[in-house]
Order: C-alpha cells, then structure tokens, then sequence
C-alpha cells in the first residue's frame, strides 16, 4: 500500500515541472513512463532468473528422479529424454522395510506432535495472555528463555530419562515433550495472538457466569484459528523435517521415520544409486510442499510475527 | 506450585484506605486465589514439561558435565576435567573453528540476500507474493535430510555445479569431498534459505510510513540519500532481530554438515560441526560428560554471543518510538 503513495512525489515532480510547455510535457511524460515500465520488465526477469537459479537444484533433483539411472549424469538438460518411475519403485523397496513403513511412522510422529502442541501450547497462552496469577512476569521470562536453550544441552539427560522409562525406541519421546509444551515458541506466538483479541468478549461471558475453561474453548479458541493454523503448519514442517532427535531416540530400523531412513539409504548404497535415492527424497518433501501451498498465508504471517523458520 | 500459596499482597493496603469493608477484601481475595488455581490449571502441562524435559535436564547435565559419566556403570566426580580438555582436543578446536567459520561467513551474506531482495520486491513489484513464495520455498525445505543428499550431488564430482562449470570451460573438483571447499558448499546451502529472513524485512519495510519518504523528496533528497536516511535506520531493529535469530540457529545447525559429510565431519573434518562433535562424543563414543560439558560451553558461547550483540545494539540500532 505505502508502495503506491511512495511513488506518487516523483511523478508529481516530474509533471510539475513542465506545466508551462504542454506539448513537451506530454513527451516527456510518455518517455518517462517507457523507461519506468522498462525498468519494471528488467526488475521482473532479474527476480524470475533468480528465482529459477534458486528453484534449480530442485527442479535438477525432480528431473533426475524421473531419468533412467544411466543418463542422470551423463544427460544435462532439465527435460529427460526418457521418462521412467523406475526410481521411485527401487528406492521404495531399497530397505529393510518398504518406505511406506518410514512414511507411516513419520505421519504418526508428526500428527501426535501436531496435536500436542495445539493442545498445550493454546492452554499455556491462555494463561499468560488472559489470567493474573503470582510471579507471572517471572514465568514469562523463564517461557522466552526456554525457547533460546539448545537443544544439545538437554539431550543428554533427555536420553537418560527415556531410556529409564524404557521408551528408546518408541515414539513417545518425540511426542509427550508436546503436550507438555516443550516447544515454547508457539505459547509465544500464541499469547501474542491472544493479546490482540479485544477483552469485551470475555468480560461479557464472564458477566454471564462462563468459567474461564468456557471462554477458552467457546471464545478464544475459535478466534485464534489463524494463530493455530500457523502453529499446526510449522510443528508439521518442523518435525517432518527434524533429523537430530529422531536419530537419537530411533534407533531401531522397524520405528525409523524417513529423514532417517534416507540417511540409512544414502549411507547403505553410497554413491551407486542416485536416481532410486532422489526418488525417494522427493517423496519425501512431498508433505512439506503440500502444506506450503495450502498453508502459505499463514507461513508468511506467523514469520512476520514471530520470526519464525 | 509454590505459586499459588503465596498471598496477594497488594489486595490489603489497597483496599483498607477506601473502606474498611472486610468483606469486599475478603471477595476479591478469593476470587483472585481462585483465578491463580485456574492459572495453574491451565499452565500444569507447562509446568511438568518445563521441570521434567527442560529445567531438571538443563541442571542435570550441569552436573554431568563435572562427571565422566557413560550411560552404562557408575559416574565418577572429575571436575574440571572436561572444560580443561577440550582445549586440548584438536577435533574440538576444529569443530569450534568451523562452526565459527559458518557463522560468520554464512549469516552476514544470508543476511544481505535477505535484505537486497526485500528493497527489491518492497518496491512495487507486481506479483510480489509469488516472488515472495518462491524465494522463501528453500528456507523451508533447506533443514530437511532430502535437502542435504541433493548438495551432496550437487556439489559432488559430476554434479549440477560442475556440469555448469563445464559448460563455461571451467574444469570443477568435486566441492563436497575437497577439503578446503567442503565447508563452503555448506555455507551456500545457508545462504540458500535467505527466505525467511526476508519475508520478516518485507515486513519490517511495510511498517515504514510512505509519508516519511514524501517529506524527504520534497526536501529534495534522492533515492540513494532516502535509503540511507530513511530506510535503513528505521529497519535496524529488524536486522537486528534476524541478525540474533540466524545466528543463534546456524551455532546450532546439525543435520546439513552431518548428512552431507556422511556422519563424520569428512574430508578431514573439514565439516565437523559443534553440533556433530557432542552428538558424536555422546552417543557414539557415550562420553557423556564430556557431550554435556561442549553443550555447556555452546550455551556459554550463544548467550555471550547475544549479550555482546544487545549491547553493541546501542550504538547502530534505531528505536523509533521515543
């Protein structure tokens, strides 16, 4: 919006400054206006061939995938010359167990984490954003801090505890953490949310007797859909995408998720089968893009917000 | 927990001056109990996950990290030990040299990345919100393992890099088993994520007012003399703000430099990162003192390196709202 008004002074100049000689402003003005539109068609093939070099190794890899493995290296050009899905039947039974096993334990992973955030974090946020209790300021401080603390430092002693609990090779691990919380950030954006919906709403439900619980789950929540929306995606995108924990915690070929059965695959077939292995990574990159595309509003505002990956 | 037995003290003196109505204190000092119950309630998930996952792990592997403890048999109390070694272990001064290396070769550059394309696309550019997705599509997929296998081809000896070298006459090596450029492709794989910081500058440009560069050009002050006046003081905050996140993600980054050196920091460790010498440390050589003291030192690192930021910040970041 402010692009419009920031572009108006010149113009205005430009015409103002030949109000004497009509026939010459007109000119000028049209020769003006080419230069300004060939300026504009010169910005937008700059960004659409930096678009591409960026989208490249993307496209070379989606390429690849669908080349018959002899011409992956042998043939530049993006457009095969022969297509074959080959590669995706390969690299699905490459493993002990076919990549829809991977595919499944990552989905279960990913759904439970999804849930568990939504769940805990909403809570938390209501109660920083909506409830006076002692020492708030001080958990608040404590709930940002958490947020900064790598994830190293904890690991260790995290290990420890689950194996104790005899949950190494389970998916527990990666799931209760969620519905306790763990991953602050969204209690933060949460409460950022919540604080800038208007207070009347709640103050007259409370004036007709709801309980706080009532106005959480029949106010807050329903108005906090885009914050929710945001959280879902980024806990989706999050932990598809999350290797570190999950070759912790995993380490047993029938629960591995697909960042880490890709790992086994890269570290089992070396360098010989590249096409069945590009197969299979876009597959699995495949959620992630869908939840771009439908989830993009969102994306762009929770990182605007928050500051988020 | 203790929370909630503490009184509300402000209740009383407030109270007592207006009018000696016990009753009315009585009330609202109930029903300020009861909205801390309800807070609790409401936090109780928070809790047990900050004591349990984060807090008691935080203080456990404080304590760990004095130890020579290994998961299987007893732990022993070292001391010191564990700090005062790894200034003597080569690997660790190399992972800490290379991260260093990373950080601070790859976050400016993926910074200005971030910032030119945000004055680019902030300029009226028709179709911003396509460039916008396609520019930030790689910060998405960027930390996923499928990335990492992709520049590990890429990059490798009759990969993409090479094959466009070729095409100039240029003769390549492959990047990713050379070491003096196995680092450097990792580099450009962060610097490929420029996305996301810059969709928070295009945010950051948006919340200038035009009416400020209107004033400044009926002053008389070109473009060039607008950005400098204008523009980048009021987006310092924001650069500030990305320049505290990305470094504080690339300290920690772990699965790029793991995947594409195959799990061992190869060629000559020329990609062994922080984050992949304590993983290794701990969970393949179960030294688990030893991981908890480097993951002590890497918070000591991020956190000096914030505070040095913060207080640099006085001298080069703008706050408009005085």
């Amino acid at each position: 919006m402010t692009n419009k008004t920031r572009t108006k002074p010149d113009s205005g100049k430009r015409s103002g400054s030949g109000t004497h000689a009509a026939p010459m402003n007109d000119t000028l003005l049209a020769r003006a206006l080419t230069a300004v539109r060939g300026k504009k068609i010169l910005t937008h093939i700059g960004l659409i061939l930096f678009g591409l070099a960026m989208l490249y190794p993307l496209l070379w890899m989606i390429s690849s995938a669908l080349k018959p493995e002899e011409l992956i290296f042998r043939e530049q050009g993006l457009i095969p010359t022969s297509i074959t899905f080959e590669n995706f039947g390969a690299g699905w039974n490459a493993l002990r167990h076919p990549f829809g096993h991977y595919f499944m334990n990552s989905a279960i992973i990913t759904a439970g984490a999804v849930v568990g955030n939504l769940l805990a974090c909403s809570l938390a946020a209501y109660a920083f954003a909506r409830l006076e209790f002692p020492l708030k300021r001080f958990w608040f401080a404590v709930m940002l801090g958490s947020i900064m603390l790598p994830l190293h430092v904890v690991i260790v002693p995290q290990y420890i505890l689950f194996s104790e609990l005899g949950w190494i090779n389970t998916f527990y691990p990666l799931i209760v953490p969620k519905f306790l919380a763990t991953d602050a950030f969204f209690i933060f954006l949460m409460v950022q949310f919540i604080r800038t919906l208007p207070r009347d709403l709640d103050e007259a439900a409370l004036i007709d007797g709801a309980g706080h619980w009532r106005i959480f789950s029949r106010i807050i929540i329903p108005l906090s859909m885009p914050a929710l929306a945001t959280t879902a995606i980024f806990t989706f995108i999050w932990t598809w995408n999350d290797f570190l924990s999950q070759l912790i915690f995993l380490t047993n070929p029938d629960v591995h998720t697909v960042p880490v059965a890709l790992r086994t695959f890269l570290d089992s077939s070396g360098e010989s089968s590249w096409g069945p292995m590009f197969a299979i990574s876009v597959l699995s990159l495949g959620p992630i893009f869908g939840f771009f595309l439908a989830g993009q509003r969102y994306l762009v505002r929770g990182i605007a917000t928050t500051g988020l990956k | 927990m203790t929370a909630v037995q503490v009184p509300p003290k402000q209740a009383l003196p407030q109270a007592v001056p207006v009018l000696p109505d016990p009753e009315h204190a009585r009330q609202s000092r109930r029903k300020r109990r009861r909205e801390a119950l309800t807070a609790l309630a409401f936090l109780a998930p928070w809790f047990v996950g900050l004591i349990v996952i984060t807090a008691g792990p935080l203080l456990a592997s404080l304590y760990l990290s004095f130890t020579d403890y290994s998961l299987l048999g007893d732990h022993e109390w070292v001391g010191l030990d564990n700090y005062t070694r790894m200034f003597d272990d080569p690997r660790f001064v190399k992972a800490l040299t290379n991260t260093a290396i990373y950080v601070f070769v790859s976050v400016p550059l993926q910074l200005s990345f971030a910032l030119a394309l945000a004055l680019i696309l902030d300029r009226g550019v028709r179709g911003l919100p396509i460039y916008r997705s396609i520019y930030y599509l790689p910060s998405l997929l960027g930390s996923s393992v499928a990335i990492a296998i992709l520049w590990r081809k890429v990059f490798g000896a009759d990969g993409l890099v090479n094959d466009f070298l070729g095409f100039l006459g240029i003769q390549g090596t492959s990047w990713v088993s050379n070491p003096d450029t196995a680092l450097g492709t990792l580099i450009v794989l962060n610097v490929w994520t420029f996305g996301s910081p810059m969709v928070i500058f295009l945010a950051g440009l948006r919340q200038i007012p035009g009416s400020y560069y209107e004033a400044a050009s009926i002053d008389g002050a070109g473009k060039i003399r607008q950005f400098f006046s204008i523009t980048l003081p009021l987006l310092t905050p924001i650069i500030f703000f990305n320049l505290i996140l990305q470094l504080i993600n690339a300290f920690q980054s772990f699965t790029q430099a793991y995947v594409v050196s195959g799990g061992n920091g190869s060629p000559a460790d020329s990609t062994l990162f922080y984050t992949m010498y304590v993983y290794e440390r701990g969970f393949n050589a179960w030294q688990m003192g030893y991981a908890s003291a480097m993951a002590w030192v890497l918070v000591l690192i991020i956190a000096s390196l914030t505070a040095v930021n913060f207080l640099m910040s006085k001298y080069w970041v703008f706050y408009n709202d005085k």
